[in-house]
């Protein structure tokens, strides 16, 4: 990469060509307060003209989240006419900013007041009327407060770029322009998968998961037996939240703050995940045995299972009928483990703490709303611990209960990342396949965070692909959709990199996270992955089959994997005639 | 099947018959007569089409076909007068006509050669009648014929009339010239973007690379400025010079394809335009292989759906690609970058019109006109508190004085001139001391406002500066694309403080907060929408300090138009007592004092302040000018 010599200040730096000022910047040492930039500092809006800096001979102020290095450019970010520049930015946005910061579930993790600090913004310089405000909190999983929106268009970009189908938009014009689905609708009455991405990147408020934290107090308060399970990607990044860096396992420290909390059994949903893996790999063994229709793609993620509904009816065939690994869970919770200690399943409440905002609606899908009680995110489980009065960083490490439902394999542990679920299901295919177990155990092929991936599986025969993010995955569907898939097996996840990066999931601001790399953009997933990776390696077994809790489950219980029983419980179907567009707002 | 025009000689073969026709039909043989009707939007909105036909059915009647002809042209310009009827080969133009006077001007002028007088223009400081065009005073200082057609006769909806002007020759020139002569010919004629930039157009083509990807021609014609319709009316008048300075500039940039940008509003420019381009891919002058070249060209149309901010080439590039009409940060420019993300160029509706005349009639006959800032003549739409509102096609140089006075007539009802206010929403108002400004680009920026796309509005003593500016900020606040927050935003918020100052609530340290925050405005926003978007409130605010420290700290409108600020009082002394303005109020808040009026027997009336709810019917019914505000 050319070099390019710049004055930033009136000092000499040498920074690589195509970078942004922001971006150059950020190299040289100095931080130039944005709110719409996102990725690399880069965006395609410069919309919210925070970033200003004055450039030497351009015309105006530039946003520096857009505007070119070039040879020989002098940079001023603290003259007096930038600085004030950007605070009257700043300002203008407060001004039609919803600001009951106190209440505000964005609280400690909100841009705009980092920004509005770091531009030294003043109280009420600017007052008026604001935009009509909507309040959307009829979907599950996330809730949209567009008073709190400054419309930076980040959410709209992420729904581009990670999904495709764009849900969100501006609608309106002037003043009165708001960012939201298509006529203002409710995200409830438009074909969101409901993946929490928006939320992933929204700088304040505006977007939320929608918060079930009540629920489960309320549960606590009835006496009920609350039992919490808990999904692989949550210990990737719950450390996060109590300002560990980013790729710290969080794993024991959870599991001790979930019983400090009161819980009546701590969970894991890797268990669910190894009774996934029995169910699937033996519902594509039967597939690829009997001649069925292939190739066969996974179900976990409910946030596929709402794109696949909504656009792609027609793979409906192809999709394993397996419930997702904590709803599994859930119906084994209130039936066998209910059974065993002769609890009544009324008296169980059982929360599933999940990287994810769709399976906030998963758990209300009518065929199936009485598997799991509610579902907090990673985030809200946070939220849990530290109103609580937990000092996390005096917890000690403890393990989760063994109890019928508590042990599980590495297998179980890498559902969290892009092609997880691939390989915990190729090492129990292999073993039923060919009757031995895979000397490898590892499938190096499938690993990787690229957005679609294929392998070969030699030993198998079997071609395989993996996909996670619906833009990337929509390739893959089409083909299948026009019979002209080559794989056996297709693993697909909601979001980008998997649950690891799913909505829920603290949130990677590198603005407010000063002590980490400048590309933690693009490194964070990486990081929480190996967590995973590194969590499966020391687990002593590394299959669901040899999973001893799932063999009793299956002798004492269900019988075997596709058994009547099993496919009452651990089993669903999907709807094909899923309204896009229902009435109603 | 329209006669193909594939060579540079069938083209020379047209243009000699269609003049020879054209002359013919304006000289006409003695006992024949040619009939114009004004087919423009405003002239049409005054059932201008009904004229037409009630000719149409009077020739049919009198058995005249082969002797009379009527038909429609493009605008002439002095709109305040339409609908207008012109008669060759005596030139009579008739102005304010209507259908019914039809059959007095086909009885005394078509059949006696005796002139309707009381159709004739009755001018507004000479009070003489006038009859011909060219005597009016109104078209003498102007100089038609670049841009807009010299005297607007032909029929624009008939290629042939516009080849018998001269359609087509400068393509034909242009063709036989290398791209890089014609970007040179263009960059000598001094032409200078006509949409409000001021960009010199030779050098916006030069910018676009010489590469082998696809590269678009836009021509955009989202005229939005609250009063303008310069390009409105050119495309209604003569589509094929705007048709034909894009296929020249099509040429010049190396693209295929062409994109007019017009918006929905106009749908009578619409239908011209795509009534041309479908005549012309007939005849063979739009398609593969024009005038026997390997230049290829196509033409298609876009209709925008209102948003001033699509006027703004980046927001419009987005839109003509289906997306929402928002800016787009720069770099990269559409030179560069632009439409599905191929060099592009957008050249405004007038800009491009001039493009033919540089390349027919070479580029120093354009040159010889204008200042040293800006060559050429500059279209303008001349309206609010003047008399002789319309069109008017002026050389550059001219002074804002001799727009408003010689070519505008003055102001009406001998009011006091106050200010004129150019560019649209993005310009500013210029007062007394500016008025011998000659005008072009630089010489209106210089006096704190600029040409903008041509709009020009006069404003008397009765407008007051606050309210003005607050019409505008109110335009931008709708019309902002939301997508930068200080325009967003900070227009709202400008707004709100002129509606505070507007109602009386004023206090002086609101014209502080004004002026920063308009400045910030200024420096903070996205595009040139938003970055010009305070105009109107600093250049009112630097030319009328005085009027904003009356609203603000006095409390008092001195235009009287502020409603919370002004009251309307009769005067005792002029009241007679006719009771009329205590009928008309709709209110009923006017009532009698005991005091005796002029009229014996009658008292003076006096209006309840308290009750009044301002509408002026009062004022405006009152035959003895008894009635004033304060």
């Amino acid at each position: 990469m050319a070099l390019v010599n710049i004055k930033i200040e009136g000092r000499d730096y040498q920074v690589e060509s195509g970078l942004t000022v922001l971006e150059a910047c950020r190299k040289c040492g100095y931080q130039i307060p944005s709110l719409c930039a996102f990725n690399h500092g880069k965006c395609s809006r410069a919309s919210c003209r925070v970033c200003l800096v004055e450039v030497k001979g351009a015309r105006g102020l530039c946003a520096s989240c857009e505007y070119p290095v070039n040879e020989g450019m002098e940079i001023s970010i603290s003259s007096a006419k930038a600085v004030e520049a950007r605070r009257a930015s700043v300002e203008l946005i407060l001004s039609n900013h919803e600001k009951n910061c106190l209440q505000c579930p964005k609280n400690g993790h909100c841009e705009l007041l980092h920004v509005a600090e770091m531009v030294g913004a003043r109280d009420g310089k600017y007052v008026g009327p604001m935009t009509p405000k909507t309040y959307d909190e009829v979907a599950p999983g996330i809730i949209r407060n567009s008073a709190k929106c400054i419309l930076c268009g980040r959410c709209i970009e992420r729904c581009k770029e990670a999904q495709g189908i764009a849900i969100l938009g501006f609608e309106n014009r002037g003043f009165n322009v708001v960012v939201s689905p298509v006529q203002n609708r409710s995200f409830a009455n438009v074909p969101c998968m409901q993946c929490g991405q928006c939320v992933n990147v929204c700088p304040v408020g505006a977007l939320m998961e929608h918060s079930e934290i009540d629920k489960v107090d309320e549960a606590f308060r009835q006496g009920k037996k609350v039992i919490v399970q808990t999904a692989p990607a949550v210990r990737a990044a719950i450390a996060e939240e109590f300002g560990e860096k980013i790729g710290t396992p969080g794993t024991g420290k959870m599991v001790a703050a979930l019983h400090r909390l009161g819980f009546f059994r701590v969970f894991d949903v890797n268990f669910g995940a190894d009774l996934t893996i029995m169910e699937e790999g033996y519902e594509l063994i039967h597939r690829i045995k009997n001649g069925g229709v292939l190739p066969q793609i996974t179900s976990c993620s409910p946030g596929w299972m709402n794109y696949m509904e909504y656009f792609y009816p027609e793979v409906i065939p192809n999709v394993s009928t397996c419930k997702s690994p904590h709803m599994m869970q859930g119906a084994i919770t209130k039936t066998y483990f209910a059974k065993a200690h002769d609890i009544d399943p009324k008296d169980i409440f059982v929360v599933s703490i999940m990287p994810c905002t769709a399976k906030k609606y998963e758990r209300q899908r009518p065929e199936m709303d009485k598997d799991v009680d509610a579902v907090l995110t990673t985030r809200e489980l946070a939220k849990m611990i530290k109103r609580s009065g937990i000092n996390w960083q005096k917890l000690p490490e403890e393990e989760f209960d063994q109890d019928l439902l508590g042990e599980y394999s590495g297998a179980g542990v890498i559902f969290g990342v892009t092609g997880g679920v691939m390989e915990a299901a190729l090492r129990t295919a292999y073993f039923v396949l060919t009757g031995k177990e895979y000397d490898k155990i590892v499938f190096e092929n499938v690993r990787g965070l690229e957005g679609v991936r294929e392998a070969e599986i030699k030993e198998l025969g079997i071609k395989v692909a993996i996909a996670s993010g619906m833009k990337n995955a929509s390739k893959l569907i089409q083909e299948v959709k026009e019979g002209k898939s080559p794989y056996a097996f297709i693993e697909i996840m909601g979001c980008p990199g998997g649950c690891i990066n799913g909505g829920g999931q603290p949130y990677v601001q590198p603005n407010l996270l000063p002590n980490e790399d400048d590309d933690i953009l693009d490194t964070y997933r990486q990081k929480r992955a190996n967590v995973l990776y590194s969590e499966d390696e020391r687990q002593v077994i590394r299959q669901s089959h040899n999973n001893k809790d799932i063999q009793k489950l299956y002798k004492d219980f269900l019988g075997e994997p596709l058994s009547e029983l099993s496919e009452e419980l651990l089993h669903t179907h999907y709807n094909p005639n899923r309204e896009k567009y229902p009435e109603g707002k | 099947m329209a006669e193909q025009i594939k060579t540079p000689e069938q083209l020379q073969e047209r243009f000699e018959h269609c003049a020879h026709c054209l002359e013919k039909k304006f000289k006409c043989e003695p006992g024949h007569k040619a009939i114009v009707v004004c087919g423009d939007t405003g002239c049409l909105s005054l059932n201008s089409q009904s004229i037409l036909e009630e000719f149409q059915k009077i020739i049919k009647e009198n058995k005249m076909e082969d002797k009379v002809t009527v038909n429609m042209v493009g605008c002439l310009g002095f709109c305040s007068q339409g609908p207008f009827v012109k008669i060759f080969p005596s030139e009579t133009l008739y102005t304010k006509v209507t259908a019914k006077d039809a059959q007095e001007i086909f009885d005394k002028d078509i059949l006696k050669d005796e002139v309707v007088e009381r159709l004739l223009f009755v001018d507004p400081q000479t009070k003489q009648k006038v009859r011909k065009q060219e005597d009016y005073n109104y078209y003498k200082l102007q100089h038609r014929g670049v841009a807009l057609v010299s005297k607007a006769d032909i029929n624009p909806e008939d290629i042939d009339e516009a080849i018998a002007i001269g359609a087509f020759q400068g393509l034909n020139r242009a063709l036989h010239m290398s791209r890089k002569e014609v970007i040179d010919e263009v960059l000598k004629s001094g032409l200078r973007g006509r949409g409000g930039g001021g960009f010199p157009t030779g050098r916006k083509w030069s910018f676009v690379p010489d590469t082998d990807e696809p590269k678009y021609m836009i021509c955009n014609g989202d005229e939005g400025d609250p009063g303008a319709f310069m390009d409105r009316s050119i495309i209604e008048a003569n589509p094929c010079a705007v048709i034909e300075g894009m296929m020249i500039a099509g040429y010049a940039i190396g693209a295929q394809n062409g994109y007019f940008y017009v918006r929905a509003e106009y749908p009578l420019a619409v239908a011209r335009l795509q009534r041309a381009i479908k005549k012309l891919e007939e005849m063979g002058l739009l398609g593969d292989h024009i005038l026997g070249t390997d230049f290829s060209f196509r033409c298609h149309i876009r209709l925008g759906a209102g948003a001033f901010v699509c006027g703004e080439e980046t927001a419009l590039i987005n839109s003509i690609e289906g997306k929402r009409g928002m800016p787009r940060p720069r770099p990269p420019f559409p030179a560069v970058k632009g439409l599905w993300d191929h060099p592009s160029v957008v050249n405004n509706v007038e800009t491009l019109a001039c493009v033919p005349y540089i390349l027919r009639e070479g580029w120093e006959k354009f040159a010889s006109v204008g200042t040293e800032d800006t060559k050429g003549t500059k279209v303008f739409a001349l309206g609010g508190k003047v008399n002789n509102v319309g069109l008017v096609e002026v050389p550059l140089g001219t002074t804002l004085r001799q727009l408003i006075y010689d070519i505008g007539g003055g102001i009406p009802g001998g009011k006091k001139f106050k200010a004129i206010q150019t560019g649209g929403p993005s310009g500013g108002c210029l007062t007394e001391k500016d008025l011998d400004t000659p005008i072009d680009f630089g010489s209106l920026i210089k006096a704190g406002s600029m040409m903008g796309s041509g709009g020009a509005i006069v404003m008397d003593e009765d407008n007051c500066m606050v309210d003005v500016a607050k019409f505008y900020m109110t335009f931008i606040c709708d019309e902002s694309c939301g997508k930068c927050s200080p325009c967003r935003i900070g227009t709202k918020r400008c707004l709100d403080i002129l509606t505070k100052i507007c109602d009386g609530k004023g206090e002086p340290k609101d014209l502080e907060d004004l002026k920063e925050l308009a400045k910030f405005i200024q420096s903070n926003s996205l595009c040139a929408l938003g970055q010009t978007a305070t105009n109107p409130i600093l250049s009112t605010m630097k030319a009328f300090p005085e009027e904003y420290e009356a609203h603000v700290k006095d409390h008092k409108c001195p235009a009287h138009v502020c409603k919370n600020m002004m009251e309307y009082y009769i005067v005792p002394e002029k009241c007679m007592g006719c009771t009329l303005c205590a009928r008309n109020c709709p209110v009923a808040c006017i009532g009698l004092t005991d005091k005796p009026a002029k009229i014996p027997g009658k008292f003076v009336h006096q209006i309840d302040v308290s009750k009044c709810v301002k509408c002026g019917s009062c004022m405006s019914g009152c035959k003895f000018g008894a009635i004033i505000k304060r």
